[in-house]
Formats: structure tokens, sequence, C-alpha cells
């Protein structure tokens, strides 16, 4: 490989894995945006979805090797569709049960409340992965990292396509890119123009006044649950066919990168979060390469301190209204 | 868990109701309650024909399977002098050293254990720890209370030999002096050493050198690196891995262009290992992957795949895997297998033999007296036991050199090879 090829091919890693952190910080910023929460449970919602989309694959019989080509789509359709839907509900029944309850008591109550759900997710993530399937290599070790089939090819897209390169751009990267470029334009595009997005807005800026203009909040606030755990469902399904090993702690790690992806964007503002997420893949991925894989951490949480000392509210964030 | 830089000032919080007020008043007594009862059930120092041993292991997290046949080990080895040593009866309690949020042993409830054991005088012999991090928390802390220790699976090499670890290493572990840390399992300067040998064998060239900053895979990494540089293999890299890291892809891709023959990873399952062999084979290296016996379970195998590990990943193990061992080690085998209805994972056997030592050192003292105890299982020499004829020597270390090298074949782990050989 030449350092060119090899800048290139830290670029795109980076920019695969960000765009899965960015997945996730969307979930953070929107609930951020609306409730002024931070969903501690996000990351530990993502880590419940990775694990429903094992299970079906092992209920499915595709961790058997010989799968035929056409199940194996099926199942990765099912997977966009079950998965998210069941993070979306999940996320939207946590808000209904021990969010909304709380709503109007201090800040630092439903905080408390979300560091809760967070250890209940935690936990019922481990139990799972007690269960004896054989995608769980047979329950033996409930907390052992658990093997996610390749279902994705990890075939080399630029050599089929003839550019001979010893870049890696694999079907895998084309999976993670083709699935979150169009989510996020969609939400976007959601947030922007329809009516419910409109609400959305209306109710971020001033819960209150968009009540006295006749919308229903809380109808706006578990609408932005379902949103952000749908999003959470989607990364729980590719970020396993990308990096094919889940654990039941994943949500600690994966979530503060979106948290901190998040807050680097400037956390309420949906391209910061983007943002935000898409440079931290691309820090890690860089300093990986030219400095040292021991650094990476320090170096991503010393430019998150940079930039909160410099820019308070983010990159993009520019709103002035107090936050917790 | 991360809590928000900035804590949120509320009003509403400065005016307590009554009913909170009452709570508080009530919720310190309550506490003082359920401590008193909790102080008065624990026993001050118990009947004097029972003596206890505790483990202290990681039961909560990835190194559960493995824990697991080690504490079972344990139980066999006392049900097979049927609970009782001359005239004590032996009570065995297993104790956790992980947290849940960790996943993995916790510093806090290793210490929290040793305190427990050294405040209960029935206590004799300390089993564990499992991780040679926890063994630091521990050591000291049983050798100011003159409590036995025996390990059956710390490999760090600065736990007892002097001039091989740190410098102030293993001294800082013996405040008063004396050695109460005894380990039934040979320490990574071999394994780490063999390693690199057995890479050159191998025909390894360029070699790149990985470990998870942990007290044990840093320990050995560094060890076969050294022995590698002194083989004349070229190290053509020498990283800290992130063990939480969702994937290695960058670190693949940095591997893989300085065109190495072989990947070194001094680390364990519960270090990501499965991921890294992943994302290894996935960016393209298409070298040996070897790692030492920290990632010798089944769950290594489940975690990264079969096909990521076939025919291409080596193991070394500072022992020989327990299906493999003859005269009172097939016997052990034997009995495991029939007792548990399931294979012993690698330590089981260590488990085994470490309680099985202390029983005979209980014999030979023939006191309930920590001291005596101690200077019994100091005083092993010539010990038959499953794992063959060895002796402590004056660090508590075992004489057994023998390691063995594993190839993973089929989605199992296959001894290839054995190596070292006894000294």
């Amino acid at each position: 490989m030449t350092p060119f090829e090899v800048l290139v091919q830290q670029l795109a890693t980076g920019l695969s894995n960000g765009m899965i952190i960015a997945l996730l910080a969307l979930g953070y910023t929107m609930v951020y945006g609306i409730v002024e929460l931070i969903n501690f449970a996000h990351g530990d919602l993502f880590m419940l979805g990775t694990f429903l989309a094992l299970t079906l694959v092992g209920v499915l019989g595709l961790d058997k090797a010989g799968a035929s080509p056409e199940a194996t789509v099926g199942t990765m359709a099912l997977l966009f569709v079950v998965v998210p839907a069941f993070c979306a509900g999940l996320n939207w029944g946590v808000d209904r049960l021990a969010y909304k309850p709380i709503r109007s008591a201090p800040r630092l109550a439903p905080l408390v409340a979300a560091i809760g759900v967070s250890f209940v997710f935690v936990n019922l993530g481990q139990f799972w992965g007690g269960l004896p399937m054989d995608v769980f290599g047979g329950g033996r070790a409930a907390a052992a990292p658990k093997n996610f089939p390749a279902l994705v090819s990890n075939a080399n897209l630029l050599e089929n396509l003839g550019i001979s390169t010893a870049v890696r751009f694999t079907w895998r990267d084309l999976l993670v890119w083709g699935t979150t470029l169009p989510l996020m334009i969609g939400l976007t595009a959601f947030v922007r123009y329809t009516r419910l997005g409109k609400a959305m807005r209306a109710t971020a800026q001033n819960p209150v006044a968009a009540q006295l203009m006749g919308i229903d909040t809380n109808r706006v606030i578990g609408a932005t649950f379902l949103i952000g755990g749908a999003l959470g469902g989607f990364a729980a399904v590719i970020y396993p066919l990308f990096n094919p090993t889940i654990y039941f702690q994943l949500g600690y790690r994966t979530g503060m990168d979106a948290f901190t992806a998040a807050v680097l964007g400037g956390i309420g503002n949906l391209p910061g979060a983007v943002l935000g997420g898409i440079l931290i893949g691309l820090i890690r991925a860089l300093s990986d390469q030219y400095i040292e894989t021991r650094w990476t951490n320090s170096i991503v949480f010393g430019i998150l301190v940079l930039i909160i000392v410099f820019r308070p509210s983010g990159l993009l964030g520019a709103r002035t209204r107090e936050k917790v | 868990m991360t809590f928000p830089p900035i804590l949120p000032y509320n009003r509403a919080s400065r005016r307590p109701s009554r009913r909170t007020t009452l709570r508080t008043f009530i919720a310190p007594f309550a506490l003082a309650v359920l401590l008193a009862t909790g102080a008065a059930c624990s026993k001050k120092s118990g009947d004097p024909s029972v003596i206890k041993l505790v483990s202290s292991l990681p039961r909560t997290g990835s190194a559960n399977a493995q824990t697991t046949t080690i504490v079972n080990g344990i139980r066999m080895a006392i049900a097979e002098v049927g609970g009782k040593v001359g005239e004590f009866t032996i009570v065995y309690e297993d104790w956790d050293d992980a947290s849940p949020q960790r996943g993995n042993w916790d510093a806090a409830i290793e210490a929290a254990n040793a305190d427990r054991a050294i405040k209960d005088a029935d206590v004799m012999v300390y089993l564990g720890t499992y991780n040679s991090g926890a063994a630091k928390v521990a050591i000291p802390k049983l050798n100011q209370a003159g409590l036995a220790m025996i390990s059956p699976a710390n490999t760090a090499v600065g736990l007892t030999k002097p001039g091989k670890g740190e410098a102030n290493e293993p001294e800082i572990y013996r405040p008063t002096g004396t050695i109460n840390y005894f380990r039934v399992v040979p320490a990574d300067d071999l394994q780490g050493a063999v390693g690199a040998e057995w890479a050159k064998k191998l025909g390894a060239g360029k070699v790149f050198v990985l470990h998870d900053r942990e007290l044990y895979g840093k320990g050995i990494a560094d060890i076969f690196k050294q022995r590698a540089v002194e083989l004349g293999l070229e190290i053509v890299g020498y990283e800290g891995t992130d063990a939480k890291a969702s994937n290695y892809k960058a670190l693949a891709t940095k591997i893989k262009a300085t065109g190495c023959s072989l990947v070194y990873f001094g680390g364990t399952t519960q270090s990501n290992a499965g991921q890294l062999a992943k994302d290894l084979r996935a960016g393209g290296f298409d070298g040996m992957f070897m790692v030492p016996d920290g990632c010798f379970e089944k769950a290594f195998i489940d975690s990264a795949g079969a096909e990521n590990l076939n025919d291409k990943t080596y193991v070394t193990f500072g022992g020989v895997p327990a299906s493999r061992l003859t005269g009172k080690g097939a016997d052990f085998y034997r009995a495991y297998t029939e007792r548990y209805k399931s294979e012993p994972e690698v330590y089981a056997v260590y488990g085994y033999e470490a309680a099985k030592v202390a029983l005979d050192a209980i014999a030979r003292a023939g006191k309930k007296d920590r001291a005596a105890i101690i200077a019994a299982i100091a005083a092993t020499r010539d010990f038959e036991g499953a794992l063959g004829r060895w002796s402590f020597d004056e660090n508590g270390d075992t004489t057994m050199r023998t390691m063995s090298g594993q190839i993973v074949r089929g989605g199992d782990f296959q001894l290839l090879e054995i190596l070292g050989g006894t000294e």
C-alpha cells in the first residue's frame, strides 16, 4: 500500500465508522432538542436492538453455513423492519413509563431515570446473551462477546469495478453509506417539511407556547422518541453487519461516542450530530494510523474539550436557551 | 454513563416538602438498623472445627465460563476428601470479584473481598485471583493479615519474580517481608518467551505486537517482543489497543501496510480479541495471528467466528489441555467430565490443583492457624498433583515448566506441540 492509499483507506474507514456514530447521535440530539433530556439509555437501547437482530438471525437459521442468497436478503429486509420497529416501540414505551410521569419534575429526575433505564437495559442484554441459542454460544457465557454471522460480503467493490488499488471499499461500507445517508436526508426533510416536523420544531423552541398554539406536545414528544428509537434500531442492524461482534456493554461505549458527537456538533442540532459523528469517525481512524491507537481516546476527548471551551454550544449549535 | 458537564440549578429543589424532610430523617435511621442487624449476623471467629476456603474470581462477565470450571475444580477437590481434613470440616465459598458495570474484575470489589476474608477468622486460604491486576490489589492486604493466597490463574511476572517486573516488584506486594502468595500456573516470562520462540519456528519474519494495555496483556506482549528481538525477528510495530473499540479496521489497515507475517496480541477474549481477529482478516491480512492463554477458551472462537481463526491462529498456554493430561491429570479429567457432564475449560485443573495443595497444606499443618498453613504451603515439595510432580520455589512459583501450543482448526483448539519443557 502506498502512503496515499493508506490515507484514502483510513478516510473511508473513518467515514463508515462515523456514519454509524452519527445515526446514534441523532437519537440523542433529537430527544435533547425536544425535552432537554440526555437519554442515557439510548446506547443501551441500540445494544438491545443488536441482540434482537442476532436472535432473529439465529431463529431463521442464517448462522449456519449454506444459506441461500435469497434467504439472506430476505432476512436483512426483515431485520430492517423489525429491529427499528422494536427500538422505536421500546423507546416510546420507556418515555411513557419512565420519563413522562416526571416530565415536570426537576431536570435531574428524568436524567436519573434515564440512567436507571440504562442499567435495566444492560442487565436485560446480559440475560438475553445467556439464552441457550447457538448464536449466543449456547448460552454458556452470557456476557461473552457474540459473533454476528457475516451476512454481507466483505468483497472489495473497487476490485469488482476493475479499479486496481490496494484500497478496500467493501459491500459492508456500501451498506453503511447506503443506509445512513437516505435516513439522514429523510429525517432532515421530515423535520423541515411535514406538519409533525413543524410541531417538533415548535415544541423544541418553546413547549408552553407550542401548547398554547394547539400543539399536543405529549404526542410530539412521543413521536420524537419513536423516531429517535427507530434511528437507533437502524444503527442496531447496520452496526453488527459492519462490526460483527456484539456484547451486552456495547451500548456504553458506542453511546458515549454518539453522545460526544452530539455535543461536538451542538446538542439539539440535527446536522451538528451528523457532522460530530463523522468527525469522530475520521479523527479515530487518522489517529489510529498516524499517532497510536492508545492515544485515540485522549485525542477525541481532547478535541471535544477544546471545542467546548471555544464554542460552548458546539460546532453548529447556535441556540441560546439554557441547557442542562 | 457520563454525567452532563453542568448540573442544573433548580429552584424547586431548594424548598423541600415536609414529606421529604421526614424521609431524610427516617432513611439514615433505617439504614443504621439494617447495618446493625447485618453486623450482628456476621460471626467473629466461628466454629473451631471449621476451616473455610474462599475463592475470589470474576463470576460476572465473559470470564464466567472459565471461572465456573475453576470453581467446579475447587469443589471437586474438596468433595474428594469428603469435605474433611483431619478433625476440620472444610467449608468453601465462591466469591465474585467482578462488577456488572465493568463486566470484568473490579478493583473495589476485589479489595472488599480481601477485607472480608481477613475479617472472617475461619478463612484460612484465599483462592484467587483470576486476573493479575486483581492480585495486585489483594496480595498486599492478605500479606499484612498473614493469610495464604493461592492463585489458579495469575501469570503476571512481577507478582512473584524479583527483577523481572517493575523495579519495586514483588516487594511492594509483601509489606511484611514474608511470602503469602503462591501460584500453581507458570508465569508469563515463560509464556511470552515461548511464544516468540514458537513464532520463529513457524517461520515468522516481520512481527507486529499488540497488547490490550492490561497488566496481563502488556506484560506478556513485552516479554514476547523482548525475546523476539533476541531471536532476530523484526518488530514492525508495537501498540496498545482500545479494548472497547467498536472495530479495529483502521489498525488493521496500518498493520497490513507494514507487510508483517505475524500479529501477536497480548490480551484476552474480554479485551476484544475476537473483533480484532475479524478486522485483521477483513482488512486483508492473511498472515499468522498468535495469542496467549487469555484467549484459550471456547468463548474466543465463538466471538471471533471460526472462519476468521481457522488454520492461521496460534494459541500458547502455560500448561497442557486437561484432555491431554496423563496420570493423575487423566483421572481428574475423567472425574470432572463424569461429575459435571461438561468439558473443563483450561483453568479448571488449576482450580483443582490450587484447592488440592491448600488441603494438603492444612493436613500437614494440622491446626487452624494462618501462619502455620502459610508455612505448610511454602514447604510443598514434589507434590503429586493432576499437573504432574512439582514444588513451590522460594518465590511462591510452581516449578512446572510445560507449555503447549494450540492451533485453531475446524472451529476448535488442537494441540499442535508441547513447548518449553521442565527445568
